[in-house]
């Protein structure tokens, strides 16, 4: 007897959840994706999450799994080793990815050919622990990301908070730098590393990305980026996806609370209700 | 030992329990929130508690690195109020040390590292309360937090630690009955292969096979229980990232 594709129905609408072993079809039809593994012509789930069919390819995707990079995407990331020529960067993946000396801007802005006296000062650019942001250039054949920051908008992070969700609550959109209008601006890493800092007052070249300024933040501004973070950490205990709009549109709704209150479980479940309704509202 | 019977007349074990029944089993995924999956389970009076960091890159020796596959690190340790008397040394001992390695080769055959070359997945399990059975509670842990981490596996991995007193076989055994034979089986329920068996104590050899089976039947029960745990929690998890 064929069994079809339909595996097991959930009573909540069309969603099929499989756990690992569980056999999503016996039909040799399909092709198999991420989460699957061929078990004697069985397509057997191997880890547990919803079944995506897409035409003939059936994958899982598991409830939560470290950060899957592709072409494009943007990422937070801390520097964990210098090498020759290149720094390690973990970025919550399964493999630490690699920013090539060759993929940075030099400071000054400069277009000039890397010489051996930039090698041996590369720790002057960027040093283990430094936060930077970057764009996944191109994937390795074992997973590893490769990253560049070959833009003026990436390079070393100042002064700032980083708060650490899943990746897959960040929507993927076409920019993740955003300057909210309460006074902070925001870089949501698709890695799910989300860096919250200060709007930057003059918007001049910051010197190729490595000049970090030190000047003490002023208090109403510290108070944002707290109330973000504080923001953030509701919406992802709550599973809602995270973006510009919806953090703002919670920024806005806690006004009402205290700071601190916001990491109340009561509190918290009241505000993201509150900007759920308030996404729904605007956006249909 | 007088007056102490591990299985009386009439077919009750020590606690009240028949020969092939098993301790109430509770379970609960992704209690952590900073570790990629973790879980807690108490069968009867023992507590595990089980986290998994991973896959990442390998820390420590980079040598130890494998080019086709991801290096799983276990490490087993019992917390000091863990057991009747308190325990001096919670890790480093060579039974915890045993335990770790057994830890290591039971998920090294069911979870699939060659998806993750030069890659180390890390195991951490705790025994809060040791009442028997502690290896098969903490493989039971651990796959559940392999599970919440989203790292594939063939199957489930079940374990269940069986005993025999009087021609018959027990499942299931708490720290009393473990003084006598005790055998510990790790299994993979759906194609029934054997991920580890262990025992050090003396059977007969026409036992064994009785003894086997009893041990492939509880593991499956536990298995039915796990199944049930994991599907409960991926239902409340994708209620709420449902739409």
């Amino acid at each position: 007897m064929n069994k079809g594709p339909t595996g097991r129905h959930s009573s909540h609408g069309s969603k099929d959840l499989v756990v690992p072993g569980d056999v999503i079809t016996t039909d040799t039809g399909f092709m198999r994706g991420h989460g699957t593994y061929l078990d004697d012509d069985n397509l057997t789930a191997s880890v547990a999450g919803e079944v995506e069919r897409v035409d003939k390819l059936i994958c899982v995707k598991p409830l939560k799994t470290r950060f899957n990079g592709e072409v494009g995407d943007v990422v937070v990331g801390r520097i964990t080793e210098v090498q020759q020529k290149r720094w390690k960067v973990e970025t919550n993946s399964r493999l630490d990815s690699v920013l090539l000396l060759s993929s940075v801007n030099l400071p000054g802005g400069e277009l000039r050919r890397r010489c051996a006296e930039d090698e041996l000062t590369m720790r002057s650019y960027l040093q283990e622990g430094d936060l930077i942001s970057a764009e996944v250039q191109s994937v390795y054949a074992d997973g590893a990301l490769l990253l560049h920051t070959r833009s003026l908008k990436y390079g070393k992070l100042g002064q700032g908070v980083l708060v650490q969700i899943s990746p897959s609550l960040i929507k993927r959109q076409k920019t993740h730098f955003h300057h909210l209008p309460c006074g902070a601006s925001i870089i949501l890493g698709n890695n799910g590393f989300v860096w919250l800092y200060p709007t930057p007052g003059q918007q001049d070249e910051e010197a190729g990305g490595f000049f970090t300024s030190l000047e003490p933040i002023s208090l109403s501004d510290r108070e944002v980026i707290s109330r973000l973070r504080n923001c953030l950490l509701a919406l992802s205990a709550h599973k809602v996806l995270l973006y510009d709009t919806s953090v703002l549109y919670c920024y806005e709704v806690s006004l009402s609370q205290q700071v601190k209150d916001i990491l109340k479980p009561e509190v918290m479940e009241e505000i993201v209700m509150m900007t759920q309704q308030k996404l729904v509202e605007h956006e249909g | 030992m007088a007056g102490l019977e591990l299985l009386s007349d009439q077919g009750y074990r020590l606690d009240g329990r028949k020969a092939t029944e098993l301790r109430k089993v509770q379970a609960r995924m992704g209690v952590f929130a900073q570790a990629d999956g973790s879980a807690y389970i108490e069968q009867g009076n023992t507590k595990a508690l089980a986290v998994v960091y991973g896959p990442h890159e390998m820390r420590g020796s980079r040598n130890r690195t494998l080019h086709d596959r991801a290096v799983i690190n276990c490490q087993y340790s019992m917390a000091t109020f863990s057991t009747a008397e308190r325990k001096r040394r919670p890790h480093g001992d060579r039974k915890s040390t045993e335990m770790s390695l057994h830890l290591k080769q039971t998920f090294e055959a069911a979870v699939m590292t060659q998806l993750y070359p030069r890659s180390q997945i890390d195991i951490y399990v705790k025994v809060l309360q040791a009442d028997g059975g502690n290896y098969s509670v903490c493989v039971n842990a651990a796959t559940l937090a392999i599970i919440d981490a989203g790292i594939p596996m063939r199957d489930y991995v079940c374990a269940c630690t069986v005993g025999f007193v009087d021609e018959t076989p027990l499942a299931d055994l708490c720290f009393a009955e473990e003084s006598g034979s005790s055998l510990a089986l790790a299994l993979l329920p759906r194609g029934g292969q054997i991920a580890l068996l262990q025992m050090d104590a003396q059977l007969h050899q026409d036992h064994l096979e009785a003894l086997m089976d009893a041990a492939m039947t509880a593991c499956k029960g536990v298995s039915k229980v796990l199944d049930e745990v994991v599907r409960r929690h991926l239902q409340e998890v994708s209620v709420l990232t449902g739409e």
